[in-house]
C-alpha cells in the first residue's frame, strides 16, 4: 500500500494548485498515516470493527488519486422534493455546487481555502489521511444572530465512474453567537467498493443551535467513515440524528466538547441492517464545565448476518458538577446470525452528577406478537407494527417538525 | 466509648499492619529456570508439575505485561523479587498444630484467625497461607469423613496427584495472560478443595492469606472442584504488613463445577492499601475464573474489595453446561490514593444459561474506581439471559468512578439488560439521618451500608458482619 499511496500522493500534488507550504504540511500528514495505517482491531476504539480487514476484504487495493479537474453533471432527480432547501453537492468527492439561494448572502460567508485544524482530541489516522488528500476545505460561517431560513442539504453522491477509490471530504462550520443551522446529510451512492472518509468540524458559539441529520438509506457497497467534531459554547444546543442503514460498512463518530455552561448535546440514532451489513456509532461526550447536559438514544433492528455496534462514552471532568448525562442503547435481533455489541462507558471525576446508561438487547417480545395476532393481524404485520413503534420512539426525538416528517416518510414509519 | 467507636479507634490505622519477625527460607532473588526448579524441588513435586511450570515460564518469555488497565503503576522489576519465602520452621512440616512455631500461631491470633481447633465453635475450616506456604488446615478429620479433600496445594500435588493433574490449568491454562502465566510458573501454595459426588459440605471452608516477608510476591493457586450434585461455600481473607514498597500479589483461582454442583466463593480482601499519600500497598493482580462445566451447575462470586493499592481483577464465569448459572456480587471501595479496576466476565456457551452481575463501587479521597465487565452470549447459547447493574457512589470531586461494560449479543433469542448509575449521597438523605440524631459519619455509614446491602446479603453470616464494619472503616475520614 505504501508505494501506491506515495505515487498517488505525488500525482495529486502535481494536478492541484497547492502552495509549497501546503504540500509540506500534507506530506507530514501522509507520513503520519503511512506510519499508522488503517485502524485495526488492535486499537480499543476499533475493537468491534476492524477497518483494515474490512477494506482488505471488500475493496482490496485502494486508489487514493482522484482527478478533480473535470466537473460532473448534476443529476437534479436526486433532490429532495417537497422541501425548500439550500444545497451543497458532492459528486465523487468533488464539490459541484454550493447554493444558498434562500438565504441573506451577507449573513453567510463561504471560504474555500480554509486551512484545516491540526489536531482533534480523540482523532485517529483517518484524520491524517483526510488532511493529506482532501483537496479543498470549505468553511461556512453563519453570522451573529442569523438563523438560516431553510435547511441545508448536503448531497453525497457517487457514480459508476469510480471504483476502489478513497474519497476524502472536509467541511468546517462556524456558528456565531445566536445563529442556527439545520443540516441534512443525504447519501446516495451508485459507485461500488469505495472508502469514503468524511470529516466535519462544527464550532458553536454562545446560544448557537445545530441540528444535523445524517441519512444513509440507499443500499450500496461502499465503506463509509464519518467524524463530527462539535465544540459547544455557552447555552448552545446540538442535535444529531443518524439513520444508519444503506452502506455496506459505516462508522459514525461524534465527538462533542461541552465547553460552555448550560450547553447540551442530543444524539439519536437508528440502525436498520440486513445482509452482511456492519455499522457502528461511537460517541464521546466531554462534559467539561458545570451544568451541561447530554442525552443519547440508539436503537437497532438487525436482520440476517448483520452486526451493529454502539460505543458511547460520557466523560465528566472534575469541574463539571451538576452534569446530567444519559445513554440508552437497545437492539432487536431478528435472526440467528445477527449480532449486537455495545460498550456504554462512563468516566466520571465529579461527584454531584446524574449519569446513567442502559443497554438492552434481545428478540421481539413473543407475548406482544401473540397479543396482536389474537386481534387479527398476521405474524408479519404484528412484527412490522412492533418494530415501527420501537423505531418511532427515536424519530419522535427530532425537534424540527418539518424534517421529522421528511424522515418519517423516508424511513416508512407511520404514526 | 461504644463498640463502633472502639473499632474505628483500633482500625484507624491499618490494624493488620504489623509484621512478624520470623526466620525465613527464601529462594534466590529473581525469576529464572533455576528458581522454578528450586521451588519445585523444595516442595518435592513430581516431574509433571515441574514440566507444567517450565512450560509456563517458557511461554512467559514471549509475553508482555498488559497495559490497557486504567490504574497505571510503575514498572515492576520481576528480577528484583523473591518468588519463594517460607517460615524456616515449616521446612520440616509439623505433624500437628502443637508443633507449629508459636510465633506463627500468635500472628494468626493477632489477626483473629482461630487456628486452634478449640475454636471449633466458629464452625469454619481454615487453611492459613503465610507468605508462600500453607501453615495449617483445621477440621481435617471431620471433612475427611465425608470424603472432602481440603488441604494445601502442595499436599494435594503429592497426595491427590491424579485429581490435580486432571483439573489444574483447565480453566486458566498455561497459555493465558501475563500474570496468570507468571503464577503458573512460580505458584507456591494455596488451597485445594474437592467435594465428592452428592456431598453438601457441612461447614464453610476458608483460606486466610498473609504476606509477611518484604520484597516477596505472593503467588498462590487455588483449585476447587465440586463433583456432581455437591455444594461448597468457600471464603477467602487477606492481609499484609504495612510497608513502604509495593508488593505484588498475583494469584490464580480455578473453580470447576460439574453437573448440578454449586460453588459459592466469597472474598473479603483487605490487603494493605498504602498510606494516605499512596505510598506502599499491595498490587492485587489476581486471575479468578470459574467453569460451570456440567449441566445445571452454578458458580457465585461475592467480593468485598477494600484493601490494596491497586486492585485489578475480574472473577469470571464460563457457562459451558446447559442451564448453568453464574453470579457476581461485588462491593469495591477505594479511598485515599487507592485504585481499582475490577468487574467480571460472563461467557455464555451453553443453552439456557443465566448470569447476574451486581456491582457497587464507592470512591472517596483521590481514588479511582473502574467497573469493567464483559457479557458475551455465543450463537449457540440459546435462551440465555443476563442482567447487569452497576452503581457508583462518589464522595468528593477528587476521585473518579468509571464504568466500562462490554456487551456482545450474538444470539437472537437471548436477552441482555444493563443498567448503570453514578451519583453521590443526596443531601436530603444525610439531612434526614442527622435530624434523627446520627452524626455525619454515622449517617454516611448507614447510607453506604444500605447502598451495599444487595451484595452484603450474599456473604455468609460471620463475613457479612466483618464486611459491614470494614465498609464503614474504609471510608473513615472521607466525609465532609
Amino acid at each position: 500500500m505504501t508505494e501506491k499511496i506515495k505515487t498517488d500522493f505525488e500525482k495529486t500534488v502535481k494536478t492541484s494548485a497547492f502552495s509549497e507550504k501546503d504540500v509540506a504540511l500534507k506530506e507530514k500528514y501522509l507520513n503520519r498515516f503511512i506510519e499508522n495505517g488503517f485502524p485495526s482491531r488492535k486499537l480499543e476504539n476499533w475493537k468491534f470493527s476492524d477497518l483494515n480487514q474490512i477494506i482488505k476484504k471488500n475493496i482490496g487495493e485502494l486508489s487514493f488519486y482522484n482527478n478533480d479537474s473535470l466537473p460532473n453533471k448534476v443529476d437534479t432527480s436526486i433532490f429532495v422534493e417537497g422541501l425548500e432547501h439550500n444545497k451543497i453537492i458532492f459528486i465523487n468527492g468533488r464539490v459541484e455546487k454550493i447554493d444558498f439561494t434562500y438565504e441573506d448572502q451577507d449573513k453567510i460567508k463561504i471560504n474555500d481555502d480554509f486551512k484545516f485544524m491540526d489536531e482533534f482530541k480523540n482523532s485517529n489516522s483517518l484524520l491524517s489521511l483526510n488532511n493529506a488528500f482532501a483537496n479543498k476545505c470549505y468553511k461556512i460561517t453563519l453570522k451573529k444572530g442569523y438563523s438560516m431560513k431553510k435547511p441545508l442539504v448536503i448531497y453525497h453522491t457517487t457514480n459508476e465512474k469510480i471504483k476502489s477509490r478513497n474519497l476524502n471530504l472536509r467541511l468546517e462550520f462556524e456558528l456565531e453567537q445566536n445563529s442556527s443551522l439545520r443540516l441534512i446529510d443525504l447519501f446516495k451512492d451508485e459507485a461500488e467498493n469505495n472508502f469514503v472518509n468524511i470529516f466535519y468540524n462544527f464550532d458553536l458559539k454562545e446560544d448557537a443551535i445545530l441540528k444535523n441529520y445524517k441519512i444513509d438509506k440507499v443500499i450500496n457497497q461502499n465503506i463509509r467513515y464519518s467524524y463530527n467534531n462539535i465544540e459547544q459554547g455557552k447555552n448552545s444546543v446540538s442535535e444529531t440524528f443518524i439513520l444508519s442503514s444503506g452502506s455496506n460498512f459505516s462508522k459514525n463518530e461524534i465527538n462533542c466538547n461541552l465547553k460552555g455552561e448550560y450547553s447540551s448535546a442530543f444524539i439519536n440514532g437508528i440502525f436498520s441492517l440486513n445482509n452482511e451489513q456492519h455499522h457502528e456509532v461511537r460517541t464521546i461526550i466531554n462534559h467539561l464545565i458545570e451544568n451541561t447536559k447530554s442525552f443519547q438514544l440508539i436503537k437497532s433492528v438487525l436482520g440476517k448476518n448483520s452486526k451493529s455496534v454502539y460505543q458511547g462514552k460520557i466523560f465528566v471532568d472534575s469541574k463539571a458538577q451538576k452534569t446530567d448525562g444519559y445513554q440508552l442503547s437497545k437492539a432487536i435481533l431478528l435472526d440467528e446470525t445477527s449480532e449486537f455489541n455495545a460498550k456504554p462507558e462512563l468516566e466520571i471525576y465529579a461527584d454531584d452528577v446524574k449519569c446513567s446508561h442502559g443497554s438492552a438487547s434481545g428478540s421481539l417480545d413473543e407475548n406482544s406478537i401473540f397479543y396482536l395476532m389474537s386481534r387479527g393481524l398476521n405474524y408479519q404485520q404484528s412484527k412490522e407494527l412492533l418494530i415501527n413503534g420501537y423505531l418511532l420512539d427515536v424519530v419522535e426525538k427530532i425537534t424540527d417538525s418539518e424534517i421529522k416528517n421528511l424522515i418519517k416518510s423516508m424511513v416508512g414509519i407511520s404514526e | 466509648m461504644d463498640t463502633r467507636e472502639k473499632d474505628i479507634e483500633n482500625l484507624k490505622d491499618y490494624k493488620y499492619g504489623f509484621s512478624t519477625d520470623i526466620e525465613n527460607i527464601r529462594a534466590p532473588k529473581g525469576l529464572n529456570e533455576d528458581v522454578i526448579k528450586f521451588i519445585s524441588n523444595i516442595k518435592k513435586e513430581p516431574k509433571w508439575m515441574l514440566d507444567f511450570r517450565l512450560k509456563s515460564f517458557k511461554r512467559l518469555q514471549n509475553l508482555k505485561e498488559p497495559d490497557w488497565q486504567k490504574p497505571k503503576y510503575p514498572k515492576i522489576d520481576y528480577q528484583d523479587l523473591y518468588y519463594y519465602s517460607a517460615p524456616k520452621s515449616m521446612s520440616d512440616k509439623p505433624k500437628s498444630l502443637d508443633e507449629l512455631d508459636p510465633k506463627l500461631l500468635e500472628t494468626y491470633k493477632k489477626l483473629g484467625i482461630p487456628l486452634q481447633e478449640q475454636a471449633r465453635l466458629n464452625g469454619i475450616a481454615i487453611d492459613a497461607v503465610f507468605d508462600s506456604v500453607s501453615v495449617a488446615t483445621t477440621f481435617k478429620d471431620e471433612l475427611t469423613k465425608q470424603g472432602i479433600i481440603f488441604c494445601s496445594m502442595s499436599e494435594a500435588i503429592q497426595k491427590h496427584s491424579d485429581l490435580v493433574k486432571k483439573y489444574l490449568g483447565t480453566v486458566i491454562p498455561t497459555t493465558d495472560h501475563f500474570f496468570a502465566t507468571l503464577n503458573s510458573a512460580v505458584f507456591t501454595d494455596g488451597s485445594f478443595v474437592y467435594i465428592p459426588e452428592g456431598v453438601r459440605c457441612p461447614m464453610e471452608l476458608s483460606t486466610y492469606f498473609r504476606i509477611n516477608a518484604s520484597q516477596t510476591g505472593q503467588f498462590e493457586r487455588t483449585l476447587i472442584i465440586a463433583d456432581k450434585g455437591s455444594y461448597v461455600s468457600y471464603l477467602e481473607g487477606c492481609t499484609a504488613p504495612m510497608r513502604d514498597e509495593n508488593q505484588l500479589h498475583a494469584a490464580n483461582v480455578e473453580l470447576i463445577a460439574l453437573d448440578d454442583a454449586e460453588i459459592k466463593y466469597s472474598t473479603v480482601q483487605n490487603w494493605y492499601p498504602g498510606d494516605e499519600n499512596g505510598k506502599g500497598g499491595i498490587y492485587n493482580f489476581v486471575t479468578k475464573r470459574g467453569l460451570c462445566k456440567g449441566r445445571n451447575s452454578k458458580i457465585s462470586w461475592t467480593q468485598v474489595e477494600t484493601g490494596s493499592a491497586i486492585t485489578w481483577k475480574y472473577p469470571s464465569c464460563i457457562l459451558k453446561g446447559d442451564n448453568s448459572i453464574g453470579e457476581f456480587y461485588s462491593i469495591a471501595i477505594t479511598n485515599n490514593h487507592q485504585k481499582a479496576d475490577t468487574g467480571t466476565k460472563m461467557i455464555h456457551l451453553g443453552k439456557n444459561t443465566k448470569s447476574k452481575i451486581i456491582s457497587k463501587g464507592i470512591s472517596a479521597g483521590f481514588s479511582d474506581m473502574t467497573y469493567r465487565g464483559l457479557v458475551d452470549i455465543n450463537p449457540k447459547a440459546k435462551n440465555s439471559s443476563n442482567y447487569t447493574q452497576c452503581d457508583s457512589l462518589l464522595m468528593g470531586n477528587k476521585c473518579g468512578a468509571h464504568t466500562v461494560p462490554y456487551i456482545k449479543n450474538k444470539n437472537f433469542n437471548s436477552n441482555i439488560a444493563h443498567e448503570a448509575t453514578t451519583s453521590k449521597i443526596s443531601e436530603e438523605q444525610l439531612h434526614y439521618c442527622q435530624q434523627r440524631g446520627l452524626n455525619p459519619e454515622e449517617a454516611v455509614g448507614l447510607i453506604v451500608n444500605g447502598f451495599c446491602k444487595e451484595v452484603l446479603q450474599q456473604l455468609p453470616m460471620e463475613f457479612a458482619v466483618e464486611a459491614q464494619k470494614l465498609v464503614g472503616i474504609s471510608l473513615e475520614g472521607s466525609v465532609g
